[in-house]
């Protein structure tokens, strides 16, 4: 019987898929350093490999100026380090919610987490202006906005994905134009122009503290999401047939929405609205590795880290002036989609 | 051989009001298919889901060996019933193997994946009906015949005792029907209870020691399969005359003279 060459096809696909979980370690590596090395005051990569060896506790020995430790480890380091955070837990996040809603044109945000947190962080600027306040308001509104959503889905009692991203499409809505409002309200000389940036989105103001706020429930969210990868495939099915396979559909779901909207709610609080990351990495990586969840969510936590570090360095570096990485995501992420659909690789055509 | 699943008057609704049956009771057998026949929009999946732990019924009660379907989980349910849905298409192209060893999902833990063992199971599930090399391909590129294959080949892996097949005839042409019968006959010779629903009185007449008949809400027959499917209860089941023909083999065939 042909049982045998077929038996070897199938190892042979372990094998390939072995080879790219390789890159997907080597590939954020490669990125931080690169992140650390781009940009206007030259650095050179063995001065970063020892200022970072230094700083993780290594006995090394080498010279380099003070200058060049503080542009690493204290201007460069907690940006790349929230570049890739927030790009591989907003491609992580986007992944896991395609699955889960059966719909490979969702983002993160289907459910109404940026219109939330853009409405609390509007609230905090034009309340109180202080960043602790921005960014708790940014994350209870977000958390708020997927609430209701999730609240609404259940209250009309019809099953099926599609109620709740009509639900987060109805709240994302409202919430849209509460921000209206405050921006109506806001002093147009003063906290207009702060309320319109925080909206772009950034990484310039990013310090280590913001990310050991965020870092826990981020990082525990999405080693969560990870460990529920293949139970993703199985829900991908629907969520009748993945009770019939043994999957507690409702529970799952629930969890998974629990853990998108703490990760994206988060990141979004201190990077504000960072669009198109989360839609677009996850067709890249599915590109890469195949729709099977088990590869598709450490590639898309590798590549969106990889990603967000490079976009990020263009903003900081393609002119005197930094452009809002918000608007170069939309820029770069919006054609880069168009091509991906083009490819009609993208897995599920 | 004993029985393993039992409906008892059982009423579903799905606004909680206006049933779509009510007061079903019936039996399903170990090593036996039962069969059940209805027209369109009677409720046959409905019923085959209320089975299968989908839908919570307004009134009665599904027991899985003895055991009350509502107090088992997910898991314990899908250790026990193995569902084929009618055709459907995923939304990612999955090879054929990943989808069968989803079939393995109520035997691993929360956060497990399928280890190589799982896997020689779902490869060992589409050997048995032979289907290994379709094994890489991808699953929504199949055509329906395979599909079907593939779908089986799951539930197989599943290794469950109780099979629930939603019209696993619909979408296939004559010859891929025939086959698919001549599969579920062998499964439940093999010991496993197979509940199928169909729109054809010949597959339940050829290949079921049981049919249940359902319209106007209600179970209008359940029993032996040659008793239940007379002229007079078909042709009043589907509205038009219907005769019953026997063939030199011995084989029973369905005429509708409309």
């Amino acid at each position: 019987m042909a049982s045998h060459t077929n038996k070897s096809a199938i190892n042979g696909g372990r094998n390939n898929r072995s080879k790219w979980s390789i890159l997907l370690w080597v590939a954020p590596v490669a990125a931080l350093c690169l992140g650390l090395v781009w940009g206007r005051y030259p650095v050179k990569l063995t001065e970063v490999l020892l200022v970072l060896a230094k700083y993780v506790g290594l006995p090394v020995t080498g010279e380099w100026s003070s200058v060049v430790e503080t542009v690493v480890l204290h201007v460069r380091l907690p940006r790349v380090l929230a570049a890739m955070l927030i790009g591989g837990g907003l491609s992580i996040s986007g992944a896991a919610f395609q699955g889960l809603f059966r719909n490979p044109l969702v983002s993160p945000y289907v459910l109404g987490v940026a219109s939330g947190a853009g409405f609390g962080a509007a609230l905090g600027i034009i309340i109180w202006n202080q960043p602790v306040m921005i960014q708790g308001c940014a994350f209870l509104f977000g958390m708020v906005a997927v609430g209701s959503a999730w609240l609404m889905s259940k209250f009309y009692r019809a099953s099926g994905s599609m109620i709740i991203v009509l639900a987060g499409v109805i709240v994302g809505a409202f919430f849209q134009s509460l921000l209206s409002l405050v921006k109506y309200l806001a002093d147009p000389d003063d906290k207009l122009p702060m309320i319109v940036y925080w909206l772009m989105g950034s990484l310039s103001s990013i310090a280590m503290k913001d990310l050991y706020t965020v870092l826990l429930p981020m990082g525990l969210c999405m080693v969560g999401l990870l460990m529920v990868r293949w139970r993703l495939n199985v829900i991908s099915f629907g969520d009748e047939e993945a009770r019939t396979l043994g999957v507690e559909a409702g529970k799952l779901r629930f969890g998974v929405v629990i853990a998108v909207t703490i990760i994206t709610a988060s990141a979004v609080s201190v990077s504000g609205i960072v669009g198109w990351v989360g839609l677009v990495v996850p067709h890249l990586a599915r590109m890469l590795v195949g729709p099977d969840y088990r590869r598709l969510m450490p590639a898309s936590l590798a590549l969106g880290a990889c990603y967000l570090v490079v976009i990020d360095g263009i903003a900081r570096n393609i002119s005197a002036a930094e452009i809002p990485l918000g608007i170069l995501t939309a820029t770069v992420g919006a054609p880069f989609f168009a091509w991906l659909l083009g490819k009609g690789r993208t897995g599920w055509a | 051989m004993g029985v393993v699943l039992t409906v008892s008057n059982l009423t579903f609704a799905y606004d909680g009001v206006n049933p779509v049956w009510s007061d079903i009771t019936l039996e399903v057998h170990a090593g036996e298919v039962l069969s059940v026949l209805g027209p369109n929009g009677t409720g046959k999946s409905t019923l085959l889901r209320c089975m299968a732990g989908l839908h919570v019924p307004s009134n009665g009660q599904v027991t899985i060996e003895g055991n009350k379907i509502e107090k088992m989980s997910r898991k314990e349910i899908a250790q026990a019933i193995a569902f084929v849905p009618q055709m459907h298409t995923p939304v990612f192209s999955f090879t054929a193997i990943e989808v069968v060893v989803m079939g393995r999902t109520a035997h691993i833990g929360m956060f497990a994946s399928p280890s190589t063992s799982d896997y020689s199971i779902a490869e060992q599930a589409m050997e048995t009906l032979g289907i290994l090399d379709l094994a890489k391909k991808s699953y929504n590129e199949t055509s329906g015949g395979e599909r079907q294959l593939i779908l089986f080949a799951r539930a197989l892996a599943q290794e469950s005792r109780i099979l629930l097949l939603d019209e696993p005839t619909s979408h296939l042409d004559f010859g891929n029907q025939a086959r698919t019968l001549v599969l579920v006959r062998k499964l439940a010779d093999q010991g496993l209870a197979v509940v199928m629903t169909t729109h054809f009185p010949d597959h339940a007449l050829g290949f079921s020691e049981r049919t249940a008949l359902i319209a106007d809400g209600t179970l209008q027959g359940y029993g032996i399969t040659d008793e239940k499917l007379n002229p007079k209860i078909l042709s009043r089941l589907y509205g038009l005359p219907i005769e019953v023909c026997t063939l030199e083999a011995g084989d029973k065939v369905c005429i509708a003279r409309a």
